[in-house]
């Protein structure tokens, strides 16, 4: 196909224009958090870094950062356990519902968030009559989840074949040599990238965690939503905002790091 | 070099090295599970349909249960006599109608946006960019998704409130309603389009579209026959994320739209501070409604497998 110089330059010029303006809000936030003013109004009135100052020694955001870390993680691990099981169940064999398995794999994620936020909610407290807690957010986390895990592992599963696991057996390895020998390491990358992708999931998650935390367990989420719109507060969350931003880049950078490794195998 | 090669006293086959004589005769239980296919199957599946059936199906099961039910008015105690005034309250009342079409006005709005921005964002980084180029375009794609929702929706806000930026650039600010709700959203949602878009744009082959342009064929031409039939389950997996996510969301709404309620926020309203989850319930089987229509509509184009 022979594009035209000029309608590739009208993409290229769409694409960076697109892209350039999807930072402006997030430069935005970074000027905000050096503002004096409160006001959060534009242009800013100057350079200050008290609201850093203060943010540096704000208990609440430390122990919610740390909730959320510990949700992610235990969120992140039962994900992976299940959506590993889940993707070798689905991809492997063929056996009688199998689409229905599919189906309720993603009804957590394609149903809106509120769904499964009160469906959760009402579950936890009107049928198990658990107290909502750090628990209950890690059970709805794994449960959206697993869908992640499941993809990636189910991807790399499909274009790995059987060819190496029959060799493996055809050579008198057991079921379980062959997986932890075979297919595991195969695996590696798709575990790491599901992994990588739910615990960004997780640990970013609102509108179900607001209907699945207990009292006693903020995660930074919650805890940036219930001090947004406290004026002393206001300029602290810019800061742990972009605090945010700034550390959203390591994941992304590994994944990238990640894929190129995966090419360089191929 | 020399000193690296195996010296014959390596290879020769010694009793702590040779994995040979264990081979053909593995363990009973490992025998069991190769002979048993049914036994491997539901040693993989029991585990997560267990907390799928357990924690997912039967809180949805329960959920449509409670709305069946009612709150006693004088006592705020639920009322567990089965009753559908829930929902004649959703068809007769005409608030919930308009809420209804207004979410899903928005819902289809913003995917309408979406994909229409993601198609040629994605075209270009798919097959006009150098790899290079590429692997940049698609980190820039990448970070805003990994940058917290709730920092995306409060810079929104800073940016569209008046005094804000947009005021102050001379676009002038659209205050809070809809029109900020659609644009907060359309953006936060955007790389969840762009990159399944991407995606399935990347396999299609280069060389399928260089032979249709050597056979004669325009670049429009190209586009609409071979292109865009491939990337329709890519489309429809995008397409997905926004509608349900932009329907699901209460949040950007309260924060940046005012007093114009999605479904969402009434749910989060009857659930909580209105004590009425049976009603709360039953608004939450609109969108449910929705996306299981929709998602069997879609099933045949095979976009399921590209969420």
């Amino acid at each position: 196909m022979t594009l035209s110089p000029l309608s590739r330059r009208v993409l290229a010029g769409l694409t960076f224009g697109v892209l350039a303006l999807i930072y402006v809000p997030l430069l935005v936030v970074v000027a905000n958090s050096v503002n004096p003013s409160q006001s959060m109004t534009w242009p800013p009135d100057g350079v200050t870094f008290e609201w850093w100052r203060r943010a540096a020694h704000s208990n609440g955001a430390r122990e919610a950062l740390v909730t959320s870390l510990q949700v992610a993680v235990i969120a992140t691990a039962l994900a992976l356990l299940l959506g590993t099981l889940l993707a070798l169940a689905l991809q492997r064999y063929s056996f009688f519902g199998k689409n229905a398995v599919n189906l309720l794999v993603i009804l957590p994620i394609a149903l809106p968030g509120v769904v499964t936020g009160i469906a959760l909610n009402n579950g936890f407290k009107g049928i198990m009559g658990v107290d909502l807690s750090l628990w209950t957010i890690v059970v709805a986390h794994a449960t959206f989840c697993i869908v992640t895990v499941f993809n990636n592992v189910q991807a790399r599963l499909r274009r790995m074949g059987t060819s190496l696991e029959e060799a493996s057996a055809d050579l008198g390895a057991g079921v379980l040599t062959t997986f932890r020998l075979v297919t595991l390491p195969q695996l590696r990358s798709a575990l790491l990238a599901g992994g990588m992708l739910a615990f960004a999931l997780s640990f970013d998650e609102i509108i179900v965690t607001t209907f699945t935390a207990g009292q006693g367990a903020t995660t930074l989420p919650i805890w940036i939503l219930n001090n947004m719109f406290r004026p002393n507060q206001a300029p602290v969350v810019n800061v742990v905002a972009v605090v945010l931003i700034v550390f959203s880049i390591i994941p992304v950078w590994l994944a990238q790091r990640l894929s190129s490794d995966v090419e360089g195998v191929r | 070099m020399s000193a690296a090669s195996p010296s014959p006293s390596d290879i020769r086959p010694g009793p702590a090295t040779d994995p040979a004589p264990r081979g053909p005769v593995a363990r009973p239980g490992s025998r069991l599970l190769h002979r048993m296919v049914w036994l491997r199957l539901s040693l993989l599946l029991s585990a997560p349909l267990a907390w799928m059936l357990l924690v997912y199906v039967v809180a949805l099961a329960a959920l449509l249960i409670t709305s069946l039910w009612s709150v006693d008015s004088l006592t705020s105690e639920i009322d567990r006599t089965w009753t559908f005034d829930n929902f004649r309250t959703l068809l007769d009342n005409e608030v919930y109608r308009t809420v209804t079409l207004r979410t899903l006005g928005v819902a289809i709005a913003v995917t309408v946006i979406d994909v229409a921005i993601a198609l040629p964002i994605a075209f270009y980084m798919a097959k006009i960019a150098s790899p290079r180029v590429r692997r940049m375009l698609v980190v820039a794609v990448l970070t805003p998704l990994w940058a917290s929702y709730l920092v995306k929706v409060f810079s929104w806000r800073v940016v569209l409130s008046e005094g804000g930026l947009a005021d102050w650039t001379g676009f002038g600010s659209p205050g809070y309603g809809l029109t900020a709700v659609i644009i907060t959203q359309a953006y936060i949602w955007l790389p969840y389009v762009i990159l399944p878009i991407f995606a399935s744009l990347e396999r299609v082959p280069d060389s399928l579209l260089e032979a249709a342009g050597d056979l004669g064929a325009p670049s429009g031409l190209v586009l609409r026959s071979i292109v865009f039939p491939l990337l329709v389950p890519g489309i429809v997996a995008g397409a997905i994320f926004s509608f349900s996510l932009t329907m699901g969301d209460y949040i950007t709404v309260n924060i940046v739209g005012g007093a114009n309620q999605m479904l969402g926020n009434l749910v989060y309203i009857n659930a909580g501070a209105a004590n009425n989850l049976p009603l709360a319930a039953a608004i939450a089987m609109i969108p449910i409604v929705v996306m299981l229509v929709l998602l069997t509509a879609i099933r045949r184009t095979g976009a399921l497998d590209n969420l």
